[in-house]
């Protein structure tokens, strides 16, 4: 047992260090850059407007929200705050809409999407990808393939191919968003199955791109172990076939796990961008739509989330891997 | 050196995947050199011209006429005017007004255009139409009008002074025109896109920007990546730690988001396309700077490194002769996936509108950008962005066949 403690110990301190890491980029990054960040800001939400106290107003009040009048150091403590009091500042695309409003209801559709895509791409990847290397003739010749085919296609790539077959020509499913644009988010039924119908197309084009990666790793990993020498000495022995596979897929597994905390960030930037081709309402539309409007608070914010979204995932994949690898325990205990 | 190459291009996979690059990259190269002029250029008065050979009309009324008798011509003709969609619509219309459903046939191409020619009135508002359906049945039948015809058509010039039309040529349903000698012929093998601009060039132009922008933030990555790994491998120490530090720091926080932060601060107008290559470089050394270390911590150790340091060789000396040969191998296939994970993120940077300035040059991002803004994959244009992905997945698939192909020839552990 102390040698988990050790292990999460450790883990959870790297998990704080990058999470505060992430906080400085994201706060220095904007203001690292030449020009007044917040004279950039007021022009473009002054665009149009003649009156210069207008402009000065607008002006006072983003540099009270950002602080820029202070010290940097005090800037760092009051976006500390504002983070943790849930206050990104106002929209400049949806005003007066909150940031935090916006980021709250499309983080829903996000997580929706992405983790179960991710889950399940993940594990009929590593399924395929065993089987490919067990199996072998045939099977090996027919998954593979497709594998590096759907993993040479940018994830955007393949969820505009998917649109066009499956949404435009076969009309199986919408074309776009979250829900019927006819209806308002509730828990009716008509609602529910609305949402159900539009789920289905970018679930299964990112559980594709997620299954191409997987299975490619997983066979390379079982190809691997199945070679290995415990394999053959458990052969010579007469350890039947099944518990043999048993082991070596146990084994195969375990940098799949790893892989997946690894290649979380990627994936995700990936998602967001493919759920951009679906104009799904998650955070990827969010983005977009902030960067189209020039709206930095609202850039920030969710950069942010997605940022603390991949570490909090990173952190729990590890904690999983902790207690299903036995070489952790021995490893952190001596 | 030399055993090695020839190791390395006995490789099939390896061969096959060098063939596709060297032909993309080649023609990203070629190409510009024979068809000069702006790749850009806006060329067509509208959006999304389909793929085909453009003839111009007054050209063609005035080039040499050819009379062939070819026996399906009347079949085409109405073919392309009245397809399925078309002849479902006249009969919605023809139901709508009061004919009896039985008695229309949508088959039977001369009795369907009789009875509409009978029955169809384009000022008749029937209930329940809206006003741009009506407008749609109203050009649907300007277009079938004459379909059946076997009449010529009457070219006529007007007299300035009068405005009365003389009549010039009457061109015959069975008169053709050879393509090869009307002196204004385009063809658009790929149509045009959002813009009007020719997607063969346009596309060309921005293969070659987009392998531009990979080797760039390829080559900063690999080098900066392959520096600070043989640093902190060979010197170790608290400048290992540092760079272990943000190494692990880096790994973890998405490289995706940094790049969305960078971008968007840097702003539209500084983004330039090596701004944006440099600004990927940047974000992605990490996975390289982690493996040259870990190899070079297996290194340091060597006999070879050992007896290289007693011989007081400099630290400099050691490192460049004594180890970087031995990750060399790496550091090329490293460079290779950096390549083509750089010419991925500035697509996906597009995509959300944090490319390269969209005036003045095109990249595959940027393509797949404005044929998605203007919602090609949606309305069937899919010369806008299909050329796109197939060139972006065809790199990707090239670079990693290189990748894999190498991989086979330096770990021979790795071959079944």
């Amino acid at each position: 047992m102390k040698g988990y403690f050790k292990y999460f110990r450790n883990k959870f301190f790297w998990f704080v260090v990058t999470l505060i890491f992430a906080f400085l980029l994201n706060f220095l990054l904007p203001r690292l850059m030449p020009g007044d960040p917040v004279a950039a800001i007021t022009a473009k939400i002054a665009q149009g407007s003649t009156s210069i106290e207008t402009v000065k107003e607008v002006y006072k009040e983003y540099e009270q929200l950002f602080g820029t009048d202070k010290p940097i150091s005090q800037q760092f403590v009051l976006y500390v705050r504002n983070v943790f009091n849930g206050d990104f500042g106002t929209s400049f695309t949806q005003y007066p809409r909150k940031v935090s409003s916006i980021i709250g209801s499309s983080l829903g559709w996000t997580l929706a999407l992405q983790l179960p895509a991710i889950l399940v791409g993940w594990i009929i990847g590593n399924v395929l990808g065993a089987l490919a290397a067990y199996v072998k003739k045939g099977w090996d010749k027919v998954v593979m393939p497709v594998a590096i085919f759907v993993n040479n296609l940018p994830a955007f790539g393949l969820a505009v191919i998917m649109l066009v077959i499956f949404a435009v020509q076969l009309k199986w499913f919408p074309t776009s968003g979250g829900y019927g644009f006819d209806l308002i988010p509730s828990f009716t039924p008509n609602f529910i199955k609305s949402v159900l119908v539009h789920y289905q197309l970018p679930f299964w084009t990112l559980v594709l791109i997620a299954i191409g990666g997987q299975a490619i790793g997983m066979r390379s990993m079982s190809i691997y172990e199945l070679n290995a020498d415990y394999v053959k000495y458990a052969r010579f022995m007469g350890v039947p076939d099944g518990k043999i596979i048993g082991y070596v897929f146990r084994n195969a597994m375990l940098p799949q796990v790893t892989g997946l905390a690894l290649a979380l960030g990627t994936m995700v930037g990936g998602s967001l961008v493919a759920e951009t081709i679906f104009s799904y309402p998650g955070l990827g539309s969010t983005i977009l739509s902030a960067v189209m409007g020039s709206d930095y608070p609202l850039i920030s914010a969710a950069t942010l989330i997605v940022t603390m979204m991949v570490l909090a995932f990173n952190f729990l994949i590890e904690i999983i891997y902790g207690l299903i690898d036995p070489r952790i325990k021995a490893a952190q205990s001596d | 050196m030399k055993h090695m190459l020839q190791q390395v291009f006995h490789s099939p996979k390896f061969v096959v995947g060098f063939i596709i690059f060297m032909s993309i990259l080649l023609l990203s190269v070629i190409y510009p050199i024979f068809v000069t002029g702006d790749p850009l250029v806006i060329i067509g008065k509208g959006t999304f011209f389909e793929p085909g050979i453009y003839v111009n009309v007054v050209d063609g009324i005035d080039s040499q006429l050819y009379s062939l008798s070819l026996p399906d011509v009347a079949e085409k003709r109405i073919a392309l005017k009245l397809g399925a969609t078309e002849r479902a619509d006249m009969k919605e219309w023809l139901v709508a007004f009061g004919i009896p459903e039985a008695d229309i046939d949508t088959e039977d191409t001369e009795a369907l255009l009789n009875i509409w020619n009978q029955n169809y009135d384009s000022k008749l508002r029937l209930p329940g139409m809206t006003n741009a359906r009506k407008n749609y049945f109203a050009r649907l039948d300007a277009s079938i009008d004459n379909l059946l015809s076997t009449e010529g058509i009457i070219i006529a010039s007007k007299d300035p002074s009068t405005g009365a039309l003389t009549e010039e040529e009457t061109i015959g349903q069975s008169q053709y025109i050879n393509v090869n000698r009307t002196s204004n012929v385009k063809v658009l093998p790929l149509g045009t896109d959002n813009f009007g601009r020719d997607m063969v060039p346009e596309l060309i132009s921005a293969i070659g920007t987009s392998l531009k922008i990979g080797f760039i933030a390829g080559s900063i990555a690999t080098l900066l990546g392959l520096v600070l790994g043989l640093v902190a491998g060979y010197v170790g120490g608290w400048v290992d730690d540092i760079i272990l530090f943000v190494t692990n720091l880096f790994i973890v926080i998405p490289s995706f988001v940094l790049l969305i932060l960078i971008s968007y601060s840097i702003g539209q107008e500084q983004r330039g396309a090596v701004t944006v290559a440099v600004v990927i470089g940047f974000t992605s050394w990490v996975w390289t700077c982690r493996a040259v270390r870990s190899q070079v911590i297996s290194l340091r150790n060597r006999d070879h490194v050992n007896l290289s340091k007693l011989s007081g060789h400099s630290t400099a000396h050691i490192i460049i002769s004594d180890i970087l040969p031995y990750v060399a191998s790496y550091v090329v296939m490293a460079f290779i996936l950096q390549i083509s994970s750089g010419i991925l993120s500035e697509a996906g940077l597009s995509i959300l509108g944090l490319g390269p300035k969209t005036s003045d040059v095109a990249t595959l991002g940027l393509m797949m950008n404005w044929a998605m803004i203007y919602s090609a994959h949606i309305m069937g244009k899919w010369w806008a962005y299909f050329p796109v992905i197939i060139a972006i997945a065809l790199i990707t698939f090239s670079m990693n066949l290189m990748n894999t192909g190498l991989d086979l020839v330096f770990n021979p552990t790795l071959r079944d």
